[in-house]
């Protein structure tokens, strides 16, 4: 249904109005509003989880909002699926980029798009209509008949905005376009940004990185918890207050944390690298500790933890597990030395998505409910029920496939599993990632009391405020490095950033 | 993310393969000709040893199809064993020496497949596909290129010439007609026995439920300290053992050993085990399933071997039966949606 918008002069480019989306019992987006007019650069910003992506899929077609409405040049915009969104002019560059490796950047820039008559494709047109596009965004130079696959992940970016622009589109949507680029490149993607803005294109700009934000946006919004909680111009906007937005919540009610305090060393990795990341990592890990490691995506976190588990290859350093050096190992060895890996990706790879719960839950020590080699349904049940009755996993039974439980729940089966195991040292890659702010301070919860009963804990994640609230210590990833370890008290947020971004240098005399 | 209800659709599941066997029954039972001469003891018994050989290669098929890999050598490997078959009882070998041997042939057999497909880690369906060449070219080669006729002894007594073992192997599928059931070839009793040893294994066991986990998700297997690659070997050749046994069971039931024989049979086997519930990117399926997908690939070429149908009719119906088989997973969501609208546990 239409708005009735005071059609004035100034009428946006794009409005987003009260738009709600959840999925199954997660509520991504949480009523979101924004206005974006034409040229203008608009940030949006929030940290993980807030709801940035999903609003993005929104508007580009992938997902269908529950509530809202979204306005497009007056008209109401209410996109199917991604081509629609496409060709009502809604682009959309995707953090992973979204190109095909093996064809050419002339081919890539128009595929889908092909100048064609009668399935004919029109090879001249073609290249006429990649060589405009590239110009636009002032890469004239760039070679149209090379393998994608052959150009580096900055170039690959442009062809991206390339094919965005072939489609003169009027609302351009970025997200993290600079997570993955040199300093250099990245200035060289503002240039290209500044372009659109002036051929008035509207841009929404997603990142974390406030400096960014405010180098290149002019307007800029913040969701919090699926929720728009503040908009307003960036040159009036200091970025104090927008952190505040962006976290603005009672952090000591979700946290627990009880004084605790550190046995042995149980885990030491030093000077560790892996293939082509980490690069150089050194910790000290603990009995009785919870130490966080944070990083921007990309920066070697999760790498540092399969090659140190065994799953990937170690290319130098040593790993000293309770006191015992066993730098090269694999999974099973790992497992039997009580390490247990929690992965990032409980879908793809944290678990058997079709497999029961029980099956999931025992399956790294099916040892105490199996006899001569066959596995006791019954002692398999009851150890598992055991575990979900203590995470308060809310399921039908022990029986159920996994698929079947939301998010939150998977993530406590996927713990559950190295609870069973019994793991003395758990290495956990972003344990509270796409799940319920519930299940978040359960497991926050959960964390705070294994720790207190001895066991080691490495906790990884892109989202600051966790890691404050949960960690005795915080090393922050950066490029495949590890900075210094330190007390979490001789941390401030800015300065964990700022390393993170690989920029602590000039700060870290300061502090 | 959607919640369905659960509870049932396990259960449903599972019984599948057993209800579209009513359901071809029951139709068979509606024709007239069909339901005096189909429904018989001694009609049965010939069906169910018709189900042997590609019963007992659907038992090793199923292993590696719910571990998410894929065999096609099956068909090339059974008539390569059925050659050595009739190669060691011409050579006077014992009944023990000739299924020991000829199980183990096609044990090494699944060995390489497994072995190339870990180590060098190519997709199985290009492995297997290679060894359905190699298999195929071995047994015409052990076979000279002809039919193997082992010489059968006097049969008076147990003398120990040339070929006494004869007797013996073939009388696992020697189908006597008689009015009755029972008594029933000891071959059909074998695939009974292997089948729910199997089937236990397959569920019950420790190596069962790494099957599974690998099949269901490789990456995870992995992550929880299986033994993947160590495991999927033991697939590949157990797989491959049982085709050595059913080649055995081949043997029999022509008593000669055919290198031409049983071609495209692997497609016959993985048929079964589709039609038994098993997904072919794999963690799912059973023994039991494939067992009973057999059996009705039989039942209906009985069927419409009485009703004197044309052979065309009998591959066009088991084909459809295959897509209707399969289409079930995607329709059956769709048909609970409409007799449950709510429902939606947490």
């Amino acid at each position: 249904m239409p708005e009735d918008s005071s059609s004035n002069a100034a009428l946006p480019r794009l409005r987003i109005d009260r738009v709600a989306k959840h999925f199954g019992p997660t509520i991504a987006l949480d009523g979101v509003s924004l206005e974006v007019a034409a040229g203008e650069v608009h940030a949006l910003i929030g940290e993980n989880g807030a709801g940035k992506s999903t609003l993005m899929k929104v508007l580009s077609g992938a997902h269908r909002a529950d509530t809202g409405s979204l306005t497009l040049d007056g008209q109401p915009y209410e996109p199917s699926d991604p081509l629609h969104a496409r060709n009502s002019g809604v682009a959309m560059i995707y953090q992973e980029l979204n190109l095909a490796p093996d064809l050419s950047v002339e081919e890539n820039i128009l595929l889908g798009r092909e100048p064609a008559t009668l399935g004919w494709i029109n090879h001249s047109e073609r290249r006429r209509l990649a060589k405009c596009a590239l110009e636009e965004i002032g890469q004239p130079q760039m070679p149209l008949d090379t393998p994608i696959g052959a150009l580096t992940i900055a170039q690959q970016q442009l062809v991206e905005i390339a094919r965005a622009l072939v489609g003169e589109p009027r609302v351009l949507i970025m997200d993290e376009p600079t997570s993955s680029l040199t300093q250099v490149d990245t200035e060289n993607l503002f240039g290209v940004i500044e372009r659109m803005s002036q051929r008035g294109v509207s841009v929404i700009y997603i990142s974390h990185f406030l400096e960014e934000c405010q180098r290149v946006a002019s307007r800029y919004t913040v969701l919090r918890d699926g929720q728009s909680v503040g908009t307003g111009a960036m040159a009036e906007a200091s970025l104090e207050q927008i952190i505040q937005l962006m976290v603005g919540r009672e952090i000591d009610e979700i946290y627990s944390r009880t004084s605790r305090s550190a046995g042995e060393p149980a885990l030491e990795l030093s000077d560790v690298a892996g293939l082509p990341k980490p690069s150089c990592v050194n910790l000290t890990l603990h009995a009785g500790e919870i130490v966080g490691l944070f990083g921007l995506v990309g920066a070697g976190r999760t790498e540092t933890l399969r090659s140190v588990f065994g799953l990937d290859r170690l290319a130098r350093g040593s790993v000293t597990v309770f006191s015992r050096e066993v730098t090269h190992s694999t999974p099973a060895k790992r497992l039997a030395n009580g390490v247990g890996l929690l992965s990032e990706n409980r879908k793809e790879e944290g678990l058997l998505l079709n497999r029961s719960v029980a099956d999931n839950l025992t399956l790294t020590r099916l040892g105490p409910v199996s006899q001569l080699g066959f596995v006791r349904d019954a002692a398999q049940a009851a150890a598992s029920e055991k575990w979900m009755a203590k995470l308060d996993v809310k399921a039908s039974g022990a029986a159920q496939p996994v698929s079947e439980l939301s998010g939150g729940n998977q993530q406590k089966i996927a713990l559950a599993r190295l609870l069973h195991h019994d793991a003395r040292i758990l290495l956990l890659d972003e344990p509270t990632r796409g799940i319920d702010v519930g299940s978040k301070a359960q497991i926050y919860r959960l964390m705070n009391e294994l720790a207190g009963q001895g066991k080691a804990i490495v906790f990884v994640s892109s989202y600051l405020p966790e890691l404050l609230g949960v960690c005795d210590h915080i090393g922050v990833m950066c490029r495949g490095e590890l900075s210094e370890v330190r007390p979490v008290a001789d941390w401030s947020e800015q300065e964990i950033i700022l390393t993170a971004v690989g920029q602590a240098e000039p700060k870290e005399v300061a502090a | 993310m959607n919640f369905p209800s659960l509870g049932s659709r396990d259960f449903l599941k599972a019984i599948r393969p057993f209800a579209g066997l009513f359901v071809v029954l029951l139709l068979f039972a509606l024709d007239g000709e069909l339901r005096s001469l189909f429904f018989k003891g001694s009609n049965f018994k010939m069906i169910l040893t018709q189900t042997v050989i590609v019963a007992i290669g659907a038992m090793g098929m199923t292993m590696v199809i719910v571990s998410g890999g894929i065999d096609l050598s099956a068909g090339s490997v059974v008539a390569l064993c059925s050659v050595v078959t009739a190669r060691l009882i011409e050579q006077g070998h014992g009944l023990a020496a000739v299924l020991t041997l000829a199980v183990l042939t096609g044990g090494l057999a699944g060995l390489a497949n497994g072995g190339i497909i870990t180590t060098v880690r190519m997709m199985p369906f290009i492995v297997t596909l290679g060894m359905m060449g190699i298999a195929r070219g071995i047994s015409k080669w052990l076979a000279n290129n002809q039919t193997v006729n082992p010489e059968s002894c006097c049969g008076a007594d147990l003398c120990r010439c040339p070929g006494f073992s004869m007797e013996s192997v073939s009388q696992f599928m020697a189908y006597e007609w008689s009015p009755t059931f029972f008594p029933l070839p000891d071959g059909v009793w074998l695939a009974l026995g292997l089948a729910v040893v199997m089937a236990v294994v397959l569920r019950s066991t420790v190596f069962g439920r790494y099957v599974f986990a690998i099949g269901s998700n490789e990456d995870t297997a992995r992550l929880c300290g299986i033994r993947v690659n160590l495991n999927k070997v033991a697939i590949y050749a157990l797989a491959g053992a049982f085709f050595g046994l059913a080649g055995v069971m081949q043997f029999s039931r022509l008593t000669q050993g055919d290198p031409s024989v049983a071609i495209g049979l692997e497609l016959q086997i993985i048929a079964a085990v589709v039609i038994g519930g098993a997904s072919l990117s794999g963690g799912a399926g059973s023994i039991p399933g494939s067992v009973i997908g057999a059996f009705m690939m039989a039942c209906l070429a009985n069927g419409s071997g009485i009703k004197d149908w044309p052979n065309y009719m009998q591959e066009i119906i088991i084909g459809v039966v295959i897509i209707l088989a399969v289409g079930m997973d995607k329709v059956e969501p769709f048909i609970q949606r409409l007799f449950k609208r709510p429902s939606s546990p947490n």
